[in-house]
């Protein structure tokens, strides 16, 4: 009877490690793209059959020419940019020729950002509210997982905070910061500082948590360990607590920087911060008949950033993780 | 004061606080341990035999009674007790090295970085795992694993080696590899070592007196065994030896007849009858 088992299991492993063929390969091309298909199948027949007081609802063609027309319009605003800097170096330089005492002025150019600067604007918010969460979040978590009484302290706050909007937060945010960052010569604008502070209030919640968890699950005798190589305060931290904390760690930023992505597409609509929300609000009060087909092209820019942010994040998690044989999706 | 013993726990005992009150788990233990000696543990499971190791380590504080090692009283865990533990606990992010390296560099002992490199690699070498230095805990047997966290555990030149189950977790050949090893080890070195074991075998093979405790709740020693072979044993020899069985067998009518904790099936069915009695009345008997 043991025999008659072994035989079948045998035969199981050795089909898991063989290498894949080029049925497989065919396959994990061909599945998503026979869903891609049908997704754009389906979305241009609903189009066309969708009527609103901007005209019909875009389908794919219609999105398409008008993210062709958007790097258009951006490779020009570029270009009208450099034809201002060189006309103004030009004028300044002829003056300075006829008056040597005249110190050149250099005006910023100030034309209205395009679709590509907005998403640099919100790229870089996100980026500086996420990690300014972290930095905060990271540590209270390793205290709260730690020490039981902190985390009786502290988890009241965070069951009170985790699910307020970020909406709600945004007056508030707003007007502190109106109130108080006042400088002559701001190195950041206010509404940059805003929507950031918005993002990192969003941000700092799933990290918290999932740190604390990860931490308050050590293994005991990895604990002991510690205790018996009477490791300090510091030590304990840096050499048990976090190295056997990162997979918790990691699936709290990603969450947390999902989070901190919506979060800020929302913010930016609502206070008309610079960014892509901002893109989406404009086009949206414009109304001309390109504008459905343009905000699409935004919604699935954000989509494909929002993914690109998540395969960044894993692939700093394998870079970071000592477990090179698990399996992160 | 005179040293008479380098260890000696006396009358030492724990409570548990649990929601019904404390829980004795050991009383009334008392052993003086000379400098160099091998003791093992043996008792059923459940029998506090890991709650003596853990107060002897200092993880645990006892309740009463307390635990003297070269005169001084133990309170907190320190690497002069260094403990190998039963899933060897290696630091999984840390390479065997590494995980050597870590318990060196928490001993204080002065050492250069070069004389600590050497240390690192020359208790590697005692438990031939030289030439698994740079390979992480995930990457090697589990016997390998086990002889890295001796290996730690002797790096910190412990006065006391305490082992919880050092081999449990092995197939009977690494077991008997690992055993071996451990009697080099020991004949070379000279620490004092307690271990905790379920093999009646290993705990004779490897010791000097057996203590052979008896079951819980409010567990304590039974009997002491004095295991009086020569050594350097070996296992072959002792196969057949007279003696070795004598002793095998002391323990094991100790572990089957005076502690007896297998139940026959009458008394299985007679005890779970009881219990489902008292459980319906809504008390639950553990």
């Amino acid at each position: 009877m043991f025999k008659q088992q072994a035989v079948p299991m045998i035969f199981s492993q050795v089909k898991q490690i063989r290498i894949p063929s080029i049925n497989n390969i065919l396959r994990a091309a061909a599945l998503p793209l026979i869903g891609l298909v049908i997704f754009l199948g389906l979305w241009s027949v609903m189009a066309k059959n969708i009527d609103t007081s901007l005209g019909q609802f875009p389908g794919p063609i219609a999105v398409w020419e008008q993210a062709t027309t958007l790097i258009d319009e951006h490779n020009a605003q570029m270009d009208k940019a450099d034809v201002f800097y060189t006309r103004q170096e030009e004028r300044n330089a002829a003056r300075v020729a006829q008056d040597p005492t005249y110190e050149p002025k250099i005006r910023a150019f100030t034309g209205a950002p395009t679709f590509f600067e907005q998403i640099w604007t919100s790229l870089y918010t996100v980026l500086v509210g996420f990690v300014v969460a972290s930095l905060i979040a990271i540590p209270i978590g390793i205290i709260c997982g730690l020490s039981k009484n902190a985390y009786t302290a502290i988890n009241p706050l965070i069951q009170l905070f985790k699910p307020v909007s970020p909406l709600a937060w945004l007056p508030l945010v707003t007007m502190v910061v109106s109130a108080v960052y006042v400088t002559s010569d701001p190195m950041f604008s206010k509404s940059f500082i805003t929507s950031a502070v918005t993002v990192s209030l969003c941000c700092l919640w799933p990290t918290l948590i999932n740190t604390a968890v990860g931490v308050s699950s050590i293994e005991s005798d990895l604990i002991n360990v510690s205790k018996v190589l009477r490791l300090n305060a510091l030590s304990h931290v840096t050499k048990i607590v976090l190295p056997s904390s990162i997979p918790a760690i990691f699936t709290g930023l990603r969450l947390s920087l999902g989070i901190g992505w919506m979060v800020l597409i929302a913010a930016e609509m609502l206070a008309q911060n610079p960014g892509l929300g901002k893109f989406v609000w404009d086009e949206f009060q414009n109304g001309s008949s390109e504008s459905l087909a343009r905000i699409m092209v935004a919604v699935l820019t954000i989509g494909v950033i929002g993914f690109i942010l998540d395969r960044l994040m894993l692939m700093l998690q394998k870079q970071v993780s000592w477990d090179k044989s698990a399996v992160l999706r | 004061m005179s040293n008479k013993h380098h260890l000696e726990l006396t009358q030492v005992g724990i409570d548990f606080p649990t929601p019904k009150g404390p829980f004795t788990a050991l009383q009334n233990v008392n052993l003086r341990i000379d400098k160099g000696e091998f003791i093992s543990l043996i008792g059923h499971s459940g029998c506090g035999k890991s709650t003596v190791l853990n107060i002897v380590a200092g993880l645990y504080q006892a309740t009463n009674g307390g635990v003297i090692l070269d005169n001084q009283e133990v309170n907190e865990p320190g690497p002069e007790r260094a403990v190998v533990f039963q899933n060897h606990s290696l630091l999984p992010w840390l390479s065997a090295y590494k995980n050597v390296e870590l318990a060196v560099k928490q001993t204080p002992n002065g050492r250069s970085k070069k004389e600590m490199k050497e240390w690192v690699e020359h208790n590697l070498e005692l438990v031939h795992m030289s030439h698994a230095a740079d390979k992480l805990p995930a990457e090697i047997s589990g016997g390998m694993k086990q002889r890295v966290g001796i290996a730690r555990a002797l790096a910190m030149e412990p006065k006391v080696l305490l082992m919880d189950e050092p081999f449990g977790a092995l197939d009977a050949l690494t077991r008997a590899h690992l055993q071996d090893s451990v009697m080099e080890i020991h004949a070379e070195l000279g620490n004092t070592v307690i271990m905790i074991t379920h093999d009646v075998d290993e705990a004779v093979l490897l010791s000097d007196r057996i203590v052979m405790m008896t079951n819980g709740p409010a567990a304590t020693i039974g009997e002491i065994l004095p295991i009086e072979l020569a050594r350097p044993r070996n296992r072959i020899e002792l196969a057949d030896n007279p003696e070795y069985n004598h002793y095998r067998h002391e323990v094991l009518k100790f572990l089957y007849e005076k502690q007896r904790k297998v139940e026959s099936v009458d008394e299985h069915r007679k005890k779970l009858a009881k219990h489902n009695k008292a459980s319906s009345k809504g008390a639950s008997v553990a």
